[in-house]
């Protein structure tokens, strides 16, 4: 266990801040947030060429996590956030999330929060298999290559 | 009244995600890391995130409108296929390479991270390309 950078109530209250987000968006809007979604829905409507006017929700959801860093600055100084591979394997790692979350219909949001705050077994089964792949990765990187 | 909840609540969940510290790749990875110095931190953010979710999701349940007078969209596949699986296996591979997942990502390009457009476009031309020549028919 590494206790110097374990941060439990920060973590806590970004989780308690993130739920209230996804409360917001489902009781106000009546949509889930999921990001994998927010983003591919608009995204289908510029690729094919089709009316952008009924993803503006998403649209200005994605603005709000886009301007979330901004909006902090007013307060305080970001918290670091740091890469430790280079451009090659971030490409790679953006495609296989895209492919993944396309394929899977959902993110950490859609399947991680929502799916399994209401209970979904087809959410669970997700959230366990991209957990399970994402320690089987950061093992692969950090142990064995 | 969508326009204004949906930046809202993209400005809330931004917010979270910085505080909770999700928008460090490194703590990402920290946290994925079970064989080294592992941080448990990002299990409370689904922790937090469940236990406002679970709540919302059970009132959401019994209304038939949302409060800008939308339709309460839920989603009610459920399906349990490979696709499923594997797109699970896939998004958790490109996770623990770069510690980025779609929320963070966007928020890290947000602040200006030059890392994060990187992974960004690859990401939206990953989607693409699932929705293009992978998709079911």
């Amino acid at each position: 266990m590494n206790w110097t950078d374990f941060t439990p109530v920060a973590s806590l209250a970004g989780g308690l801040l993130i739920g209230l987000a996804t409360a917001l968006y489902l009781l106000g809007s009546g949509r889930v947030a999921g990001i994998a979604g927010v983003l591919a829905s608009p995204l289908r409507a510029v690729v094919g060429g089709t009316s952008l006017r009924p993803d503006a929700s998403r649209l200005l959801f994605m603005l709000g996590l886009l301007l979330a860093p901004w909006a902090w600055r007013l307060f305080a100084p970001l918290p670091l956030a740091q890469v430790d591979v280079g451009i090659p394997a971030l490409l790679l790692a953006g495609l296989l999330v895209g492919v993944g979350v396309r394929m899977g219909n959902g993110c950490t949001s859609g399947h991680g929060i929502c799916g399994l705050s209401r209970f979904s077994l087809r959410s669970l089964v997700n959230v366990l298999a991209f957990m399970t792949a994402g320690f089987v990765a950061v093992f692969v990187l950090r142990h064995l290559l | 009244m969508d326009k204004f909840l949906g930046f809202a609540s993209g400005l809330l969940f931004g917010l979270g995600l910085i505080l909770a510290g999700m928008a460090d790749p490194m703590k990402v990875k920290g946290f994925l890391d079970l064989a080294g110095s592992w941080d448990p931190s990002l299990a409370l953010v689904m922790a937090g995130g469940i236990a406002v979710g679970v709540v919302a999701f059970a009132v959401a349940k019994r209304r038939p409108l949302a409060w800008s007078g939308s339709p309460m969209e839920i989603p009610n596949n459920r399906t349990i296929d490979a696709r499923l699986v594997g797109g699970g296996l896939l998004f958790g591979t490109g996770w623990g390479i770069g510690g980025f997942c779609p929320g963070p990502a966007l928020v890290a390009l947000g602040s200006g991270m030059g890392a994060a457009a990187v992974f960004v476009a690859a990401m939206l031309a990953g989607m693409l390309l699932h929705d293009r020549w992978l998709a079911k028919r």
